[in-house]
């Protein structure tokens, strides 16, 4: 048995807490993922996918309920400490990649070692390289996101989010912009890394057929976990 | 990747300065713009203002001791009778004790020299030509300390010995004489003596070329019927503009007349201060402006780089960094914004030397730069750049990356 790279027990979110109108999104969501583990994570719009991953992600606190990431409760952590668990333990995939357009495929790759490190350094632009050649994209380290195609902007990302090899990647409907062939061999590469180096990886995602293939899906209707 | 592996927030800002090509151009141009202005202003303020204060204390002591002015005192109580007081007319005195006067002003600390003169009205006659002059009698080595005479010399020397005497360039063509003539001085205390020329100097100043006439101390004495008296001592200082605060002082301490050259150009120095006044306001707009803009365009940067700023966020830079990002923006524009403003505003200097001249033709200002304004411009540019910068930068930091990143 795997140890838990994710614990929620009884979280809860709400927005707009000081006004009238007080929306609560996420209804007392317990999860546990486990280290290494493939899941899927579906629902239709506005069921608080996006909200649970951000949680989890830890660009937003929950209004109650407490998470744990790694086996370290979060709602003790200042935001200087959270800031640091984000860099190194979680990678992201952006639906809509997300790189910085100012900089190379290759510095976009190793920016998350440039924040974690300070500055570059040759190690990173080594680990950087052989990531982009994984992804299938060995030679593309100079271009800019500008000129590569979608799906090769989104490989960058995935290189990138596996930059500081975290255990836990959260992708956010990371083939949702992009045509079915594209799509599924951006989700192999995915698969294939959840395989070879044992992140957990949570993806959120409206394709049933890409969410079969994961060996555990959740679903989330209404702020609350089914299945 | 850069050859030099620059830390994070360096790496990011050189970045987007390098890549907002447009927007980084226009505003270094503005910043370049306010400092040449700034530079150029200062520089050209400050030289003229010296170049004015040179020229005045070129022919003056910076400050001057004088016997008490004599005044008319009723003798009888003023309610007692009707009485007319004419102020006293004011002759020529000594003042009292003046070596130990003298000796008090030397080791007054700031004070550099000190010299005993006696001058007083007096003739210049040769055949039939004569004219008014001022008489002063020095100690040429002590009073070349004083007034830089031997900057002024055009031939001859500054040399006061026995009835050798110097005049000025003026004096000389109206009398029709040269070196080695000589000429007779009467004063009116009815005394004349034959004076030997033996130096001709030009002060750049056509009256006192036409007046002053320098003989000995001693010389000078007996001329004037002061005998063994000055009728004043006049005093070089080492800071010019602590000149009243040294006049001041020795005026307490001798109950003496001490005048400083602040004083006795109180109109010029006024309007040298309401000079640099102004040359201050002009400098705080433009500085307000220049910030004004380094804020805007940080401002702009800032709403445009949303997203990106949640994403480096979302991959562990604290608010401080995302900071700091652009606070080495604004500073960056105000380092790069003064290099090219103080290049720009030598080559004003350059242009303008070539245009302006003064009235002999010679440079109207140095176009070298005095490194305190560089300097200056450059620190106070970062500095402004930095403040400018502040705002923006908070507002980058405090972004929710979540918000940023949906953007």
């Amino acid at each position: 048995m795997n140890a838990p790279i994710v614990e929620l027990s009884c979280v809860r979110k709400s927005y707009g807490i000081g006004t009238p109108v007080v929306t609560e999104v996420l209804h007392g969501i317990d999860l546990r993922i486990d280290a290494g583990e493939l899941v899927a994570l579906v629902g239709p719009s506005g069921s608080g996918k996006s909200t649970l991953l951000n949680l989890i992600g830890l660009l937003e606190r929950p209004t109650s309920g407490e998470i744990a990431i790694g086996g370290r409760p979060v709602s003790s952590l200042d935001e200087a400490q959270i800031t640091a668990l984000r860099g190194r333990t979680i990678g992201f995939v952006f639906q809509f990649h997300h790189l910085l357009p100012e900089f190379t495929a290759l510095e976009n790759v190793m920016m998350p070692a440039i924040i974690d490190r300070g500055m570059p350094d040759a190690e990173a632009a080594r680990t950087a390289a052989g990531l982009l050649g994984r992804v299938g994209l060995a030679g593309a380290e100079r271009k800019r996101p500008g000129q590569l195609s979608g799906g090769m902007q989104q490989r960058v990302a995935i290189a990138r989010a596996l930059s500081l090899s975290p255990p836990l990647i959260l992708a956010d409907e990371p083939t949702g912009n992009l045509d079915t062939r594209t799509a599924d061999e951006v989700f192999e590469l995915l698969l294939e890394f959840n395989r070879t180096t044992q992140a957990a990886c949570l993806i959120v995602t409206h394709d049933m057929r890409l969410a079969a293939r994961c060996r555990r899906r959740i679903e989330i209707v209404d702020g609350r976990l089914v299945s | 990747m850069p050859k030099l592996p620059l830390p994070f927030e360096w790496m990011i800002a050189l970045r987007y300065l390098r890549e907002g090509r447009l927007q980084t151009a226009l505003i270094l141009a503005g910043v370049t713009g306010g400092v040449a202005v700034i530079v150029f202003l200062t520089h050209l303020i400050w030289q003229l203002q010296d170049a004015i204060i040179d020229r005045t204390l070129g022919s003056q002591a910076h400050v001057v001791i004088r016997p008490p002015e004599e005044f008319a005192q009723r003798s009888l109580p003023a309610d007692a009778t009707a009485a007319i007081v004419q102020p006293r007319a004011q002759r020529l005195r000594s003042v009292d004790q003046w070596e130990a006067v003298a000796r008090l002003a030397s080791e007054t600390p700031g004070v550099v020299a000190v010299s005993p003169v006696v001058s007083g009205a007096g003739f210049a006659i040769r055949g039939t030509a004569s004219r008014a002059i001022a008489l002063v009698g020095v100690e040429a080595e002590r009073y070349r300390r004083i007034v830089r005479m031997d900057e002024y010399m055009v031939r001859g020397r500054f040399e006061t010995s026995g009835t050798n005497g110097v005049i000025g360039v003026e004096l000389a063509k109206d009398l029709g004489v040269t070196l080695g003539d000589r000429i007779r001085i009467v004063t009116p205390e009815n005394r004349d003596e034959l004076i030997t020329i033996v130096g001709l100097f030009d002060i750049g100043n056509r009256d006192l070329n036409r007046r002053w006439v320098f003989v000995t101390l001693r010389l000078g004495q007996s001329l004037l019927d002061l005998a063994g008296g000055v009728s004043n001592i006049d005093l070089s200082v080492s800071e010019i503009f602590g000149a009243e605060r040294v006049a001041e002082r020795l005026q307490r301490q001798t109950g003496l007349r001490v005048e400083s050259w602040m004083t006795t150009n109180a109109q010029m120095l006024s309007a040298l201060r309401n000079q640099s006044v102004s040359n201050g306001l002009i400098r705080g707009f433009v500085i307000a402006i220049v910030a004004v803009g380094i804020a805007s365009v940080l401002v702009v940067s800032v709403v445009q780089k949303q997203r990106e700023i949640g994403i480096l966020r979302a991959m562990g830079a604290s608010p401080g960094r995302i900071m700091a990002v652009f606070l080495v923006q604004g500073g960056l524009y105000g380092l790069l914004g003064s290099l090219l403003g103080v290049a720009l505003s030598v080559g004003l200097l350059e242009f303008f030397s070539r245009v302006y001249r003064n009235a002999d033709g010679s440079a109207l200002f140095e176009i070298e730069l005095d490194p305190s304004i560089m300097f200056g411009a450059c620190a106070i540019a970062i500095l402004v750049g930095l403040l400018s910068a502040a705002l923006p930068a908070r507002r980058a930091a405090k972004m929710d990356p979540v918000q940023a990143i949906r953007m």
